[in-house]
């Protein structure tokens, strides 16, 4: 069966939802029904100077709608993310999808772990996840999203510069609140997921990585966004996976960071 | 419309259209084969192999830039055994040729790979004596006559298959290399691999790629692309497989106009994973609005 689609989504709605940080709801065709927490998009742009894809998380998945809602960063003047970020309701957007393997579903009582933009993708893991459960959520300063992962499930937040939460990173955030967890689900930063991979060893917990990349085709052969991991990989027959096919998610014990 | 002709004849291989994938661009099109049909297309030349497996370069290996984009991949491949247990036997099962991209840090290197092919199922060989994201072996074959026509006549000498150079711009003029090339034995030539270039963070005051430097490919040097192919063209007289940022079906007759006999499709199914195949249905619709019977007409006709 098929699993990848690309297609011309239309955009429903776009708001700002905190500086740089855009909230899209698009219309898909097949994506939508096919698509899994922790899969993303590849966005291409209308300004042909900017050929590559961008890869964009899946926020929040409506398989009956067919609608996908992707949170997401600008990333500066003139880049891609600035042109999809003008977008506005009726507009259309070429899009493939969905990619990537996404989080599989457990019954451990979880941490969902989100630092920065890595906080988007753990929404529909939040939705979907069946167990106790509590996201943790790093900021640097401007808080978003809060609301709709409180409507799911017990929330705690970290801010770098203490203005909401505890004070810090989210491992300070679990470490103010008490909490504990058998499995950890996380997105973010390269340094906060090589905290959380320590965190998890040093407590024997289970700890499932997004991981993010340079990438170039999205679909894994052109080997732009590859990670460096522990045992051999079968299809590159090197220490190297691909973060666009066999990630983005990885048990964390499986990759090098 | 069953009246035009657009087969091309590469050494004695009959492609069925001029249009096949760019090595490193396409891996060996497994990735490709849920959106395009692998029988469609006139080859695919497959991403690079060597004796043993590489584990190419660290990360970031690419960034875009204005109208193209830079890699650095360094040649990352599961080695000639995987390859020949796995890939091969993969392509087979389409109606398409196969022609093998052929890398090494050493003479050896290379060797040992086109002996290993030489029972193989395999149509053609394509020899990457360019690459310049590899610290040994690659472009330091491709940069010196010498050693082209020392490299080209060690492998001539045991290949079962036609061989194809594979061309570097990063050259002063690449129509000496190419007389090398030539002169040595070689069957065919492809060109150009990708410019040497450079992009740095401003924000972060660092390369964005890890390796420094990275190879550009992209719209961006289509038109360098096209020169040298007429360069080469009237140099030699071998036949030439044209590549470097070819998008669309225009820029793929511009290139047969200047000389090539096929062309190669890289960065583009980056953009588009149905690009090849679009540019099949455009060449045939070129062919059509001017009445051109067969490709052959085209190739080279702009002197």
């Amino acid at each position: 069966m098929k699993a990848k689609f690309e297609e011309m989504a239309v955009v429903l709605s776009q708001k700002k939802i905190a500086a740089d940080i855009y909230d899209l709801t698009i219309q898909t065709k097949d994506i939508a029904a096919h698509a899994k927490a922790g899969q993303f998009l590849s966005l291409y742009c209308k300004d042909g100077t900017k050929l590559l894809p961008r890869p964009i998380s899946l926020c929040e998945i409506d398989r009956t709608k067919g609608t996908l809602r992707l949170v997401y960063r600008v990333t500066g003047e003139n880049t891609g993310t600035e042109e999809f970020s003008r977008m506005a309701a009726g507009d259309t957007i070429r899009v493939l999808g969905p990619l990537g393997n996404g989080f599989a579903l457990g019954e451990k009582k979880a941490f969902l772990i989100g630092g920065g933009i890595g906080i988007p993708p753990m929404l529909q893991l939040a939705k979907e996840l069946n167990c106790e459960k509590t996201a943790v959520l790093g900021y640097r300063d401007e808080v978003f999203l809060l609301d709709d992962f409180k409507e799911v499930c017990s929330t705690v937040i970290a801010t770098e510069d203490g203005s909401a939460g505890t004070k810090g990173n989210v491992i300070d955030a679990i470490k103010a609140h008490n909490l504990e967890a058998d499995v950890i689900y996380a997105c973010g930063p390269t340094p906060m997921l090589r905290a959380l991979k320590a965190y998890a060893q040093e407590n024997d917990m289970e700890c499932y990585i997004s991981m993010e990349e340079r990438m170039a085709c999205g679909i894994g052969a052109c080997l732009a966004c590859v990670c460096k991991t522990k045992e051999k990989d079968h299809h590159t027959n090197v220490h190297n996976k691909r973060i666009c096919k066999e990630g983005p998610v990885f048990d964390a014990k499986e990759v090098e960071l | 419309m069953g009246d035009i002709k657009t087969s091309v004849n590469l050494c004695g291989v009959e492609l069925k259209n001029p249009v096949m994938t760019a090595s490193g661009t396409f891996g060996s099109g497994a990735e490709y084969c849920e959106f395009t049909d692998l029988s469609k297309l006139g080859a695919v030349v497959t991403k690079g192999v060597a004796n043993i497996p590489w584990e190419g370069n660290p990360t970031p290996r690419v960034a875009e830039v204005y109208g193209g984009m830079l890699n650095a991949v360094g040649l990352q491949n599961p080695g000639i055994d995987v390859f020949c247990e796995r890939d091969i036997p993969f392509l087979r099962q389409y109606d398409t040729k196969i022609i093998v991209n052929v890398c090494g840090k050493s003479t050896q290197d290379y060797l040992e790979v086109v002996e290993r092919l030489s029972d193989e199922p395999v149509d053609m060989l394509e020899i990457n004596i360019s690459c310049p994201n590899v610290k040994e072996g690659g472009i330091a074959f491709g940069q010196d006559p010498k050693l082209v026509e020392a490299i080209t006549s060690d492998i001539k000498k045991i290949a079962k298959q036609p061989v194809i150079m594979k061309l570097s711009p990063n050259v002063t003029d690449i129509t000496e290399m190419a007389r090398a090339a030539e002169a040595a034995g070689a069957d065919c030539l492809s060109l150009i691999n990708t410019l040497t270039g450079m992009k740095i963070d401003i924000n972060r005051r660092s390369f964005v790629l890890a390796n420094k430097t990275g190879g550009m490919s992209g719209p961006a040097i289509h038109p360098i692309a096209v020169r040298m192919v007429y360069q080469v063209a009237q140099a030699v007289k071998l036949p030439l497989i044209g590549m470097g940022g070819i998008l669309t079906a225009e820029d793929a007759i511009e290139m047969i106009l200047a000389g090539a006999t096929a062309v190669s499709v890289g960065t583009a199914n980056f953009i588009d994973p149905r690009a090849t195949e679009k540019i099949i249905d455009g060449i045939k619709a070129y062919m059509r609005k001017y009445q051109v019977k067969d490709i052959k007409e085209l190739i080279g006709a702009v002197r």
